[in-house]
Formats: C-alpha cells, sequence, structure tokens
C-alpha cells in the first residue's frame, strides 16, 4: 500500500497550513486515516500504550449488527411487493426489486449526511468523526420503503446539522440522528410516512381486498371504533399475515429494517457479544414493554389492550429501536443503573403510545426521542446516590 | 407549592432507598480488610525482568527533577554548578514547605543545573564519584526510638532527604510535615505491567523496613496499613512487621495501587488526611534512623519487549538512563520509559529516571501508518474490549508486545459504562473527568477527586476509545481544587 501512502504524501503539502486548500485539511485527514490508521504515537507522559480499538472499529461493528437487518429488508421489501401484486417470483426477483428500492435511498442517507459532515468540518475546522457511519445505516433502516428519495435528503441534512452538528458532533448530540431524521419527515410529512406506505407497489395494481394496513393500526381502529382487533387482524387480505411467528420472523409490512425481530436479535447478539451495545438496555425495553402490555391485559378495557403482551415485541420497531436505536450511548443514559431505567420507560412508553394514543400508532420512536431528552435527568438522579452514598461512607 | 414538595420527598425517599441498598455492599467489605476486587484489567506484556541481576557500570551522571514533585512550584536552590556534594546533602527546598530537603542521592560534582522556559528548573545533574560518599547523619539505637518525639522524627527525615517518600492524599503531593495523617498507607505489591517483584527489590532490608514502620507510627495516630496480595506469597520482607495491620486484597490490577486499598479500607472524604508510602520509601526512612545516612540506592527492573534480557540492575536514585540504553536494550526505533507503560514517562536514551521509579520500560516506537488498522482483524493487538476483530480477549493470559502507537485520533466521550469495568472504586469516571473539564469544583469534590491520584485512572486512560489523556486531565483538577 505504499504507493497510497505516497499518493496521500505528494497531495499532503497542498493541505498544509497556508497553503491553498489549507481548510480542506481536514477532509484530507479524514479520507487518509480512513485508509491508514495514523502515526499518533502517546504522548511522553501518562499511559504509553493505549488500546488497539478506537472509534472507527467501534461504530462499524454497530454497521456490521445492523446488515441482517439490512438484507433481510431488501428481501422482503420485495417479497412484500410480489405479495401485494399477486405475482409469483424467485428469490432473485424479491431481491432484484427489493434492492432496486433500497439501495438508492442508502446511497442518499450516506451520501448527502456525509456531504454535510464534510461541509461542517470544513466550516468549523473539526475532523471527520465517525458517528454518522452508523446513523448512514439507520436512517434507511427506519424509513418505509416508498419514501420519495428528496425526503430522505431533505431529513438527512436536517438530522445532521440539527441534531448533530449544531451541539458540536458525534458525542455532543441530544437526541438520536437518525430518529430525528424519521420524526422530521414524520411530522412534516405524514402522508408519506403513514397509510399505505409500507408496501412498495410500484406502477402494478394491488389484488383484490389489499390495503396495506399495519398489525398497530389494526389495534388503533380497534380502540377508537371498540372493534375487535384480533377479528381485524384475522380478516386480512393476506391470512396468516399477523401470526406471531410471522412477524417474529418479519415477513409483515413496514420500514426497511424494522420487521424482523430475529434479525435484530442476530444485531444484538453481534453488539451484546462484542459488548458495543448495553444488554441492559436492550433486556429493559423489552421488559418494559412486555410488562405494560401485561399491565394492559389486566386492565383490559378494549380489545388492543387484551391483545398479549408478547405481541407487542414483535410488532412494529420495537425491537430495530431497543437494538439499534435506544442502544446508542451517546443519547442513552450514562451511568449503569440509569441504563436499566431508561430502557424500561422506553419500553413502557412504547406500549402507553401505541394502545392510548391513537393518533400515534408506533410508539417506540416517540419514546426513544423522549427518553433521550429525560437521560440526563435520570443520570442526575444516579449521579446524586453515588455522591450521597460515598458522602456517607466517608463520614462514618 | 405543596405538590412539589410532596415530589421532592418522595424522590429523597428513592435517593435514600437506593443509598442504603449500596450501603450494606460498602459495610461488608469494610469489616472484613480482606478486599476482593472483580473489576479491573491485568495487562500482560512480553518482557518481565527475571529475578537475577545485571552486572551494569553505572552511569557517569544522576540528576534529580523537580518536576517529579507536582506541588514544587517554586524551587530554593541550595548548591551552584561546581559544587561537591555528598549523598544526602541538600540540593533545594520548596518555599512554601521550606523544612523539607531534596537531598543528593550520590555524592559527586554538580555539573549542571538545567532550565527551561521562564526558567523553571528542570534537572540537577551530579557528575558521581566512583565510590559513594555518604553523609553521617545521628543515628538511633532500637531504645532511642522509643522515647523519639514526633517532631524529632519529622525534622529528621525531612533534613535528611527521605521525606518526598511521604505522599498525601488528597492530591498525591509531597507531605507537609505540619499536619497529621488519619493513617498511612503502604501497598505491599504492584500490580503495574511487568512490575518489580517487591520481595526482590526489597531483599536484606526487613529490619530498616521494620524500623521505618516504628519511625512512621510516630507520625499518626491512627493506624499504619500494609496491604498485600492475596494471591502472592508474602515476601520475606514483610514476614516479620509488627505494630501495623496487615489486609489482604486480590483482584486485577489496579489492586495493588494504594489508592484502591484505601478507598475500601479508610475512604477520604473533605477534610481528611491520608499519607502514603512505597515499602522502598518505608525502608530508605528506616535505613535513615539505623545507619543516619540517606541511601538512594535502589535495584531498578529493566522490563519489556525490546530488552535484551529483561532483568534487574542495581543504581539510584536519578539515575541516567545511557548504561541501559546502550547494554541492555535491541536496536531500532524504541521508547525507553522511567517507571511502567501506564503511569511512567519517556525520558529517552539520555534521560534521568524519575524519583518515584524503580522500574525501566522499554516498547518499540509506534509512529507508523496502518493500512485499514481500524478494520484489520487482529489476535496480536491487545485491546481490553472484545469489539469486531479484536481477538486478544480470547486468551488473556497471552503476553502481547505492545508499541506506542495511539490506535486513532483524539474524539468526544462517546463510549459508556467502560471505565467503570477498570475502576474498582465507587466512582463515576467520566462525570468527574466531565466535571473537571468544566471546572466545576463542588462535582470534582462530590465525585471523588480526593480518592484519585493519576495512577488510578491509568487504566481509564489506556482503555478510552476516544483517546483522552485522562492522567492529564485529573492533575489539572487536582491542581484547581487544590488552589482553590
Amino acid at each position: 500500500m505504499k504507493f497510497l501512502q505516497n499518493f496521500f504524501d505528494s497531495i499532503e503539502p497542498k493541505f498544509e497550513k497556508g497553503a491553498k486548500w489549507e481548510k480542506y485539511h481536514p477532509i484530507y485527514e479524514g479520507f487518509r486515516t480512513i485508509h491508514f490508521s495514523p502515526k499518533l504515537v502517546s504522548p511522553k507522559k501518562g499511559a504509553q500504550i493505549k488500546d488497539a480499538v478506537d472509534l472507527k472499529r467501534l461504530m462499524f461493528t454497530v454497521v456490521i449488527a445492523m446488515i441482517p437487518c439490512l438484507l433481510f429488508g431488501i428481501w422482503n421489501v420485495g417479497h412484500q411487493h410480489f405479495l401485494a401484486v399477486g405475482e409469483a417470483a424467485t428469490l432473485t426477483d424479491k431481491l432484484w426489486v427489493g434492492s432496486l428500492q433500497v439501495i438508492p435511498i442508502l446511497i442518499v442517507s450516506y451520501g448527502v449526511g456525509l456531504l454535510t459532515e464534510f461541509i461542517f468540518c470544513v466550516v468549523r475546522q473539526h475532523a471527520v468523526e465517525e458517528g454518522f457511519l452508523v446513523s448512514g445505516m439507520l436512517i434507511p433502516l427506519v424509513l418505509p420503503p416508498t419514501i420519495p428519495l428528496w425526503q430522505v435528503a431533505v431529513a438527512t441534512v436536517f438530522a445532521v446539522v440539527i441534531a448533530k452538528e449544531i451541539f458540536g458532533g458525534t458525542g455532543m448530540n441530544v437526541l438520536n440522528v437518525a430518529l430525528t431524521a424519521r420524526a422530521f419527515l414524520y411530522f412534516g410529512y405524514p402522508s408519506q410516512m403513514s397509510g399505505e406506505v409500507w408496501t412498495y407497489l410500484g406502477d402494478k395494481t394491488p389484488v383484490d381486498g389489499y390495503s396495506g394496513a399495519t398489525i398497530l393500526s389494526y389495534g388503533a381502529e380497534a380502540a377508537s371504533t371498540n372493534g375487535d382487533m384480533m377479528a381485524l387482524a384475522a380478516s386480512h387480505w393476506y391470512s396468516g399475515m399477523f401470526e406471531f411467528w410471522n412477524m417474529f420472523i418479519g415477513i409483515i409490512p413496514g420500514s426497511i429494517g424494522e420487521t424482523s425481530t430475529l434479525m435484530c436479535l442476530i444485531g444484538a447478539l453481534i453488539l451484546i457479544a462484542t459488548g458495543v451495545g448495553s444488554w441492559k438496555i436492550i433486556v429493559g425495553v423489552f421488559a418494559g414493554a412486555w410488562l405494560m402490555g401485561l399491565g394492559f391485559n389486566a386492565i383490559g378495557a378494549n380489545s388492543y389492550m387484551d391483545w398479549p403482551a408478547h405481541y407487542h415485541l414483535v410488532a412494529g420497531g420495537l425491537a430495530f429501536g431497543a437494538v439499534f436505536m435506544a442502544t446508542d450511548p451517546v443519547t442513552a443514559a450514562q451511568t449503569e443503573k440509569g441504563k436499566w431505567i431508561y430502557g424500561l420507560l422506553i419500553g413502557v412508553m412504547t406500549v402507553l403510545i401505541r394502545v392510548i394514543n391513537p393518533a400515534f400508532p408506533e410508539g417506540i420512536m416517540l419514546a426513544i426521542l423522549l427518553l433521550n431528552v429525560f437521560a440526563p435527568l435520570i443520570d442526575y438522579f444516579v449521579v446524586e446516590f453515588n455522591k450521597k452514598r460515598r458522602l456517607k461512607r466517608a463520614t462514618v | 407549592m405543596p405538590e412539589f414538595s410532596k415530589l421532592s420527598s418522595c424522590l429523597n425517599l428513592l435517593t435514600n432507598i437506593f443509598a442504603s441498598a449500596f450501603d450494606s455492599q460498602v459495610l461488608i467489605i469494610n469489616m472484613s480488610k480482606n478486599i476482593k476486587l472483580k473489576r479491573g484489567f491485568d495487562i500482560n506484556l512480553v518482557g518481565k525482568a527475571e529475578k537475577k541481576f545485571t552486572e551494569l557500570a553505572q552511569p557517569e551522571t544522576f540528576a534529580i527533577k523537580p518536576t517529579d514533585f507536582p506541588h514544587i512550584i517554586g524551587p530554593k536552590l541550595l548548591v551552584a554548578e561546581g559544587d561537591t556534594v555528598k549523598a544526602g546533602s541538600p540540593l533545594f527546598f520548596e518555599k512554601t514547605m521550606d523544612t523539607v530537603m531534596f537531598c543528593a542521592p550520590v555524592s559527586g560534582e554538580i555539573v549542571e543545573i538545567k532550565r527551561g522556559a521562564k526558567r523553571r528548573l528542570l534537572e540537577i545533574k551530579i557528575l558521581a564519584d566512583k565510590q559513594v560518599e555518604s553523609a553521617q547523619f545521628k543515628k538511633f539505637s532500637a531504645s532511642d526510638l522509643n522515647g523519639i518525639s514526633r517532631d524529632e522524627v519529622i525534622s529528621h527525615i525531612s533534613a535528611h532527604g527521605a521525606w518526598p517518600q511521604i505522599i498525601q492524599r488528597p492530591y498525591g503531593i509531597v507531605a507537609n510535615p505540619a499536619t497529621t495523617p488519619k493513617a498511612i498507607f503502604i501497598s505491599g505489591f504492584d500490580s503495574h505491567p511487568n512490575a518489580p517483584d517487591m520481595a526482590f527489590i526489597l531483599q536484606d532490608k526487613e529490619a530498616y523496613f521494620q524500623t521505618g514502620l516504628t519511625v512512621l507510627s510516630k507520625l499518626t495516630d491512627g493506624d499504619i496499613h500494609l496491604t498485600l496480595s492475596a494471591k502472592e506469597e508474602v515476601p520475606s520482607v514483610f514476614g516479620s512487621v509488627s505494630g501495623i495491620k496487615v489486609n489482604k486484597i486480590s483482584g486485577p490490577h489496579p489492586a495493588g495501587n494504594v489508592g484502591v486499598q484505601i478507598h475500601h479500607i479508610l475512604p477520604i472524604g473533605k477534610g481528611d488526611l491520608i499519607w502514603t508510602v512505597t515499602p522502598y520509601g518505608v525502608a530508605q526512612i528506616g535505613k535513615l534512623f539505623a545507619e543516619g545516612i540517606h541511601d538512594a540506592s535502589k535495584i531498578v527492573a529493566i522490563t519489556g519487549s525490546e530488552v535484551n534480557e529483561p532483568s534487574y540492575i542495581r543504581t539510584y536514585t536519578g539515575a541516567c538512563t545511557n548504561k541501559v540504553a546502550e547494554g541492555m536494550i535491541k536496536s531500532g526505533r524504541n521508547r525507553l520509559i522511567s517507571g511502567n507503560v501506564l503511569t511512567g514517562e519517556s525520558v529517552g536514551r539520555d534521560g534521568y529516571m524519575g524519583f518515584y521509579h524503580n522500574q525501566v520500560s522499554v516498547i518499540p516506537e509506534g509512529d507508523y501508518e496502518e493500512f485499514f488498522g481500524w478494520l484489520a482483524p487482529s489476535a496480536k493487538k491487545l485491546s481490553f474490549y472484545r469489539t469486531l476483530g479484536m481477538f486478544s480477549f480470547l486468551n488473556r493470559k497471552q503476553q502481547h508486545v505492545v508499541d506506542t502507537n495511539q490506535h486513532g485520533e483524539h474524539r468526544n466521550f462517546v463510549v459508556t459504562g467502560a471505565f467503570e469495568e477498570v475502576m474498582p472504586m465507587d466512582v463515576l469516571p467520566m462525570y468527574l473527568f466531565k466535571a473537571i473539564m468544566a471546572e466545576d469544583f463542588e462535582n470534582m469534590e462530590a465525585l471523588g477527586i480526593f480518592e484519585l491520584v493519576e495512577e488510578d485512572v491509568a487504566l481509564c486512560e489506556f482503555i478510552d476509545v476516544s483517546k483522552h489523556p485522562l492522567q492529564d486531565i485529573l492533575r489539572e483538577g487536582i491542581e484547581l481544587v487544590r488552589n482553590s
């Protein structure tokens, strides 16, 4: 790789202080450090050796953990398409159709996001940071496959600038970047973010009786009309769609990467095994949602409340949110006890929003954003406990 | 606002429930004095010193570096270039603590007084005599020591060069003789990477060590605590100690850090004062009373992957590293460190060992670029984490060759919960660091800055994915609090 090193060495003078492209130095630096880990050495005093892990490797681990969700998502977009239009299709057909929908969204998200980052790095003269490696992948996975590409671009710019860069970049943001992008679209362009958006139809006509309803929209409908949720779900045009195991595997319409609880759990396994994601948060979210579901079962005021609690865990984006969104270390609670509370409350809030508030069929996005805002408060109390305890110990 | 007060009392109740739930855990540890640590991290490196001596010529020069003592701001020199000194002759003192003398480790001629920017005193170099000649001070027999007063002890130690061996907490600075500590702590072992063997470097020092303990007991109304490793054999130097409390501690590094031991035995609160001494320091103090000389000779472990035969040498405090560089280390781009790789200082091939160090580490310099180094899988690279492609966790016993490469650039804090895993204290390191960065005095104190010195956060610095200089940050915080 000497030639690449030589190439970087040869262009380096142009980016040095006082040279022509001085202000683009962060971008030069960014590209060089992606290809070569830098030759920085430990300072003269203090720890003379450093752990071999850096933020790039850490973030990349998260990206790898999302790949099962991405691949399954691509297949599922194709699969749902052919189901809805009533055509038989091979695996290749499904992957092809899915790729045509998903890959452009992925490219726009990464392209526009990185461009925004680069502009900020030049303006603010800070290093290119790794955070967007993960956000760029997360954004497509939480959007419906039918989303217009320009909306992906607008939302990505909004999220990178408003949610992250104005706070000071990776590590400084209060809200999860990818969820901010989703929330922006959800409130800014609701017609592309709800209703008949979860299945890609293209220019084909769907089969007779087709509807793009999701299990959560059936729930909301049942709750507001006092109908029977299970009967509604059973009357779905494609029978068996909303059975537990079908939802667990994820062969249902929904956002690109969120449908498969199984794939999310594989991701969770990677995150937990590598120690990158907090298992406390993941377990907390699932436990909170399940307990809240049980609570509603006990009340049983309508058929949505009667919906068995474990169904909540495989519906909508709960699993995806729990594994990839709630565990974002920057926006989550940062103390170990706080992580339990944070996770549990996200689970509780998700089911609460789902069941009680029919205006928002899915609650995980809002629950995580809300708890992002409250995470510092949770930590505040945990830290205060620590201070009190310390004070007590020292004065005994 | 009645609702509000209700809410706050409710929160208070919650706080107390939480607090008491944790208390019970702490109390159990407190009573038994047999501490078991789970958290921490042992760094296994190639190049542990074999228990034998390499005969190496003494370096021509030795130096005392005022920069080794963080409390020194205005040193007052007592010697000039060209003066001759004996081992134990005073060289300088700090104006704010003018009874504590910093003395020559060897006899010879002052050849250079090196100053840096703003005339800051950096090194006082002594060209050593072939045969070290010690200044003779008053000797104390065992019966003398029985009736000795505290003031006499203090003046004898502080006038003749052994006082800087006594460090006070909070702040990790040389103790002020005008104060009285709540207790004195001695850690009987060193758990740093490739640390010297305590029994080996203190051979034949049993009697001096016990004399040192007797003397130190005059300095505190409380106890002297010696904490030993529960998994190692008790070194003979500690075998027959009396008049003190002996505790045991087990677990990974930093079990040997005296700060961790204090934390579990007698936590430091605001206003508390604890003194710490290394076993080497105790023996030096003991010899000063028993023989009446300032003996700065020490046994130093020469360790690290770039040392030909890692072993021990005999030398004196402040030795020049040139003989080690010439005689013991491999060729190549190496870094010569005074101290261990976690807390030491790179001094170069012609530098001087730190006052408190009894180890030299030599490791490869890491100033190279690595093609996709952040992505390539490796079992050779040492990592605390199990992140993708890092396989060193599969075999924690394996000894690694680690160079000085920083592995990545500086970033903001992102990872949470990792520092706690290598910090076996009830401290929230990241919140403390953030409080220091924000110069938030109240939180620095409440979050435990009184309990910590640099070595206590060295593992955090090692594992920090965002590559912060955490030991420097902690020292900045300590100085802020100390000077406020």
